[in-house]
């Protein structure tokens, strides 16, 4: 039986194996495919993840989700209050935490302002509003 | 003894196909599951709840104080600065700032100037970044030249 040459294609293949690879990014797990985040030319992504995040993120109607649940601003504050029982019982405190919003480039900004004063009930106090770099 | 099926210099050809399948099988999940990265930054600001606020708001001179405007629909109709209208200019209002705190040199530390954003409800989030942008700093070429580090929220608008 006469068989092809496979070589060249399967050098091919895992050129292409190894592109994907090394591209891949598995820390962008975080992201909600509801938020389109809005951009500034400002931002510089940070040299060091910060400490016990918990990432918000604030869907253009005003819808939150912490951790896969949905939560709106008036029962954030259970889902809050889950996360700092984690924190506590890694041995810190609720001001080592940070809260990272990552908001929809359209929602009211009434509404991230809620989700800021409920965070601020529950002693919550570093903020970061996450926004896209901007580099043009 | 004689050993069947021997023939001498018969080139022994491996199977390729369980190879590839398995090649292809790895490439499509690296493909499927390939997706661009977009950079992304914070913006920090640090709020703690007012009560133990006015301790801090010794430490500094009177805060800058932005109003942002809005419309129905979530459109920017004004800033102003300290009750200086601006009108939608986001350039009027760095340069504004610049000249109000004096200088462009950072100030190290909790020192530094505090400026307090207070917007319509409805505005849209995008112009509360290009404000918080404006406020913060300006790009001199590649350096980040910094005002403001220290920004806060006034109280929700209903």
């Amino acid at each position: 039986m006469a068989e092809g040459d496979l070589t060249p294609m399967i050098d091919m293949a895992f050129q292409l194996i190894a592109f994907f690879m090394v591209l891949i990014n598995f820390a962008q797990t975080e992201s909600n495919d509801r938020v389109k985040l809005p951009s500034s030319q400002l931002v510089k992504p940070p040299e060091a993840p910060l400490e016990f995040p918990i990432i918000l993120h604030v869907a253009k109607d005003g819808e939150i989700f912490l951790g896969g649940d949905s939560f709106t601003a008036e029962t954030l504050r259970v889902g809050l209050n889950n996360e700092i029982a984690v924190i506590k019982a890694e041995g810190k405190s609720v001001k080592d935490a940070n809260v990272v919003i990552r908001a929809h480039k359209d929602t009211a900004a009434g509404d991230v302002q809620e989700v800021i004063r409920v965070a601020q009930e529950v002693n919550l106090e570093n903020f970061a509003l996450r926004v896209k770099e901007d580099r043009s | 003894m004689k050993i069947r099926n021997r023939e001498e210099g018969q080139e022994t050809q491996l199977n390729m196909t369980s190879m590839i399948d398995i090649v292809f099988l790895l490439l499509i999940f690296f493909v499927m599951t390939f997706k661009i990265v977009e950079l992304e930054g914070d913006f920090s600001v640090r709020m703690p709840l007012a009560g133990n606020d006015s301790v801090a708001m010794d430490s500094t001179e009177l805060p800058i104080k932005l109003r942002m405007r809005a419309d129905e629909l979530g459109r920017l109709t004004s800033l102003s600065l300290n009750e200086i209208d601006l009108g939608q200019d986001f350039d009027q209002l760095r340069g504004n700032v610049i000249s109000l705190i004096g200088t462009t040199t950072p100030v190290e530390g909790d020192d530094g100037p505090e400026i307090e954003i207070d917007t319509d409800y409805n505005l849209r989030y995008e112009y509360v970044i290009r404000a918080i942008t404006a406020v913060s700093g300006y790009k001199d070429g590649n350096e980040v030249v910094k005002l403001i580090e220290k920004i806060k929220f006034a109280k929700p608008r209903r």
